[in-house]
């Protein structure tokens, strides 16, 4: 059974759309390296420049629902089809929210060099975070390309670990806070930060769900991962 | 394949095996009709949807070379073997077909035909009776002050409903409609697949369509078939947005080749 649509038209429509997305992927994980650059060198300049990417990240989200409403109109998908346009259409607005988490790291990163004092803080003790964090976007990126269900039940998992990070990091803030009442400020920001980072984990484990949801045609939010392992899978 | 219903079951249809002549049509077909419902047919030209809604009032024997096989019940005796008038069983299970076909007569006639073979009403109960008919099929409003007037004078869509309420005038239990809006606009179309919606309030419809969209809008389970088999039968909100069969998917998705 061949695996295209008799009409070409459709196929290229839905390969279009798909391109953007994964071109929206690209755009905000580059933000996320950037925000990330900007944390560890305290760079004004590259935090800048992860603010003003956000409007053409707005921008690809407003284009690419602007395109499904297109395909929806005349295509009346069903089946596969129809559960992919759904998934990509949560799966961009995700991915926008994603960008803000960039700005809003960018901003903090401003704030706490305003502030004067950023060498005095542990913001190193955020990189791990971080990284499981991108990692999980990435892997979730990559699921989406292929359609992979079961990396998808990865990330389910794995997003558990950015939030235990996330949980740590803020005790250490707490006893920095204690210690000297002058970091309450930038610790502050920090753990906006923090949180930001956290929240890229969690819109990674959304994607990750909308890929089993066009997979298996179950919607798995809200349901635990051993639930989906041993009914959706 | 999961055929069980959650309504009761109006025709069950079992080991189904249908021939014209040496062809073999309809392979082992196992299905239930629910009972005041929506069962729409779907597949491509030739998977013997047409066929199979033939069968349910043995519309097929008017040629000699055809043959059906095995079990087609319908209150309680398989209609395949039925003893009974072949007249009365298509008075209980009416049929529409795809191009309308109003008798050459009036409007009013039209209904009071069919209704005057089953039964003998006075003047004003046929009155009403081609009233309420009219209005079941959402067309009084468009034809009462009519009546009297040839039902070819009717555009295409008013044509098809009157077939409509001529079938239902003669209060039928089951409603077989075959393509009943392919050669119809939009507004007709939509008129008819409203009326469908309507009449399962009080009968059992099963309508076999090439649109499949008409299929998702207006049925409460589909049949998928192809090349005589009955490929998947479900929930039609189950089938369209995940059915359980490949060959399924491909065909409502386009992607048969």
């Amino acid at each position: 059974m061949p695996d295209k649509h008799l009409s070409t038209q459709f196929d290229s429509q839905l390969n279009n759309v798909s391109m953007r997305v994964m071109e929206l992927g690209g755009l905000v994980e580059s933000q996320i390296r950037q925000a990330v650059y900007a944390l560890s060198e305290f760079s004004v300049e590259v935090a800048d420049q992860v603010i003003a990417t956000e409007a053409r990240v707005n921008m690809m989200e407003v284009d690419i629902d602007r395109e499904l409403a297109s395909i929806i109109g005349r295509r009346q998908p069903t089946a596969v089809d129809l559960r992919l346009l759904l998934a990509i259409s949560k799966t961009t607005a995700n991915l926008e929210r994603v960008g803000d988490e960039a700005e809003r790291i960018a901003r903090m990163v401003k704030s706490i060099i305003a502030d004067g004092m950023p060498r005095a803080l542990p913001s190193s003790d955020l990189r791990t975070a971080i990284e499981l964090a991108s990692a999980l976007l990435r892997k979730a990126l990559d699921a989406f390309a292929r359609l992979d269900a079961v990396s998808a039940v990865e990330i389910l998992r794995e997003d558990g670990q950015v939030d235990a990070e996330f949980d740590g990091f803020v005790r250490k803030l707490i006893t920095y806070m204690m210690e000297d009442p002058r970091t309450i400020s930038s610790s502050l920001d920090l753990l906006f930060i923090a949180k930001a980072i956290e929240r890229i984990g969690d819109h990674a484990k959304n994607i990750a769900e909308f890929i089993i949801f066009i997979v298996k045609g179950a919607d798995v939010r809200h349901t635990s991962v051993d639930y989906i392992e041993s009914n959706v899978l | 394949m999961d055929t069980a219903l959650q309504t009761q079951a109006k025709i069950k249809v079992q080991d189904l095996n249908f021939y014209y002549g040496k062809f073999h049509a309809l392979k082992n077909i196992n299905l239930e009709i629910p009972e005041k419902q929506v069962t729409a047919f779907i597949g491509p030209s030739g998977c013997g949807k047409s066929t199979l809604l033939r069968v349910f009032n043995r519309m097929f024997e008017l040629y000699p070379e055809q043959r059906a096989e095995g079990l087609v019940e319908f209150e309680g005796e398989n209609l395949l073997q039925s003893k009974r008038d072949v007249a009365l069983i298509r008075a209980k299970i009416g049929m529409v077909f795809q191009k309308p076909t109003p008798f050459p007569m009036s409007i009013y006639d039209n209904i009071a035909f069919g209704v005057k073979l089953f039964e003998n009403l006075s003047k004003s109960d046929m009155e009403d009776r081609v009233e309420w008919a009219l209005r079941k099929a959402a067309l009084w409003n468009e034809v009462k002050d009519k009546l009297q007037q040839s039902g070819s004078g009717l555009s295409g869509g008013q044509q098809q409903r009157l077939c409509i309420a001529r079938g239902v005038a003669i209060k039928p239990e089951v409603l077989l409609l075959d393509e009943p809006c392919s050669a119809l606009d939009p507004i007709s179309t939509a008129k008819i697949e409203e009326l469908i919606t309507e009449l399962k309030q009080d009968y059992t419809v099963v309508i076999v369509t090439h649109n499949m969209q008409q299929a998702a809008r207006c049925s409460d389970y589909t049949a998928y078939m192809y090349l005589g088999d009955l490929v998947e039968f479900g929930p039609t909100e189950q089938l369209f947005f995940k059915p359980q069969r490949k060959e399924t998917e491909d065909y409502i998705t386009g992607r048969f080749g």
